[in-house]
């Protein structure tokens, strides 16, 4: 073996085993991450949270609060909310449920405390007459305004007849087109 | 004449609405307790937790029911007119310390002063329900016979408590 060839092995040896390295350097990136996407996952990871003793209860208890407005976050219901006044008020409608007292009970007892206001559907009172019925009268006002106005167009519209000398020509043309139509 | 002015009229009516409810505070919901009974409650006191207070023990006179908790930033704005007003001695305040910690609401009435007659803790916020409390701080005016008759949501200022409070509290104090 020459010097040549002892050299040109070396350098080939010295290649392999960066690409050696390198793959296993790559090897270790993907391995790297996986670990950084998984992790997140893991860490949230947690023992599912009890949902309730009872979940017939859970389930009323939703449906109720789902009808009712959180007053801390105005635009999530009460069973949407993550806020503790949320919190505090499902624990209360839990625990009227299981004294076993009605939806309407609840509800009373919470519109007495925190007023109409925690209801989605206020009731109709004098206050919320224009709540209930101002989209009916927007409407019917539209509709008055929508026929009065095709009323006015229609007076615009003048029907001017064809004379006979149009008319002859029209039907000239009609027959000419259906003529080349048959050709 | 009518074309130009109607389309006028309608956005004029619209921008008044809209005006209007910018400067409505969605926060202020009138409450359906003022005018009817105080809700009675006992719960454990502050300082000395083996005793309870119970809100019947306040009839026949007039007083502040004020909720608050370490928690609250604004409560820290209102503090001091607290301390301020009992020290007055214009009116009894009593303190429901709702959702809080007893330890950390004991350090903030050692550092900043304790305007309260009695301190009534609230940690689970049931008396808060009762009271239909959704934003801390609120403070109550309460009657003679057990009546509230103001509520005030969010943090008492000097002019809130000169304009509507004291005059309210002397009325009913007569």
């Amino acid at each position: 073996m020459n010097l040549r060839s002892f050299l040109k092995r070396i350098r080939d040896y010295g290649q392999s085993a960066t690409t050696c390295l390198r793959k296993l350097f790559y090897k270790r990136q993907f391995i790297l991450l996986l670990v950084i996407l998984i992790a997140p996952s893991l860490g949230w990871a947690k023992e599912a949270l009890p949902v309730a003793e009872n979940p017939e209860i859970e389930k009323r208890m939703i449906t109720l609060s789902e009808e009712l407005r959180c007053l801390v976050c105005q635009n999530e219901s009460l069973a949407g909310s993550r806020s503790d006044f949320a919190k505090d008020i499902r624990r209360e409608i839990r625990e009227q449920l299981i004294a076993n007292k009605s939806d309407k009970e609840i509800t009373d007892f919470l519109v007495a405390r925190y007023g109409d206001f925690v209801l989605y559907r206020p009731p109709v009172r004098s206050n919320t007459m224009l709540l209930w019925f101002g989209p009916f009268i927007l409407l019917l006002i539209g509709a008055g305004v929508l026929i009065i106005y095709l009323k006015q167009r229609r007076k615009l519209l003048v029907e001017t007849p064809l004379s006979n000398e149009q008319l002859k020509q029209a039907e000239a043309l009609l027959n000419k087109s259906s003529d080349g139509d048959s050709a | 004449m009518i074309r130009f002015l109607l389309p006028l009229v309608v956005f004029i009516i619209l921008v008044s609405f809209l005006l209007v409810g910018l400067n409505l505070n969605p926060r202020k919901i009138p409450s359906p307790l003022i005018g009817k009974p105080a809700p009675v409650f006992q719960s454990k006191q502050l300082h000395e937790p083996e005793k309870t207070f119970t809100s019947k023990e306040n009839l026949g006179k007039v007083w502040l029911l004020n909720v608050w908790a370490s928690w609250c930033a604004s409560c820290r704005d209102e503090h001091p007119l607290l301390v301020q007003l009992a020290k007055s001695g214009l009116v009894p305040i009593y303190g429901l310390n709702y959702k809080d910690k007893d330890d950390l609401a004991l350090q903030w009435l050692n550092q900043l002063g304790d305007p309260y007659t009695i301190s009534i803790v609230d940690s689970d916020g049931r008396v808060g329900i009762e009271y239909g409390v959704y934003g801390v701080p609120e403070t109550y005016v309460i009657d003679k016979s057990g009546i509230i008759q103001y509520k005030q949501i969010g943090p008492v200022t000097v002019d809130i408590l000169e304009k509507t409070i004291l005059p309210l509290v002397k009325e009913l104090q007569g």
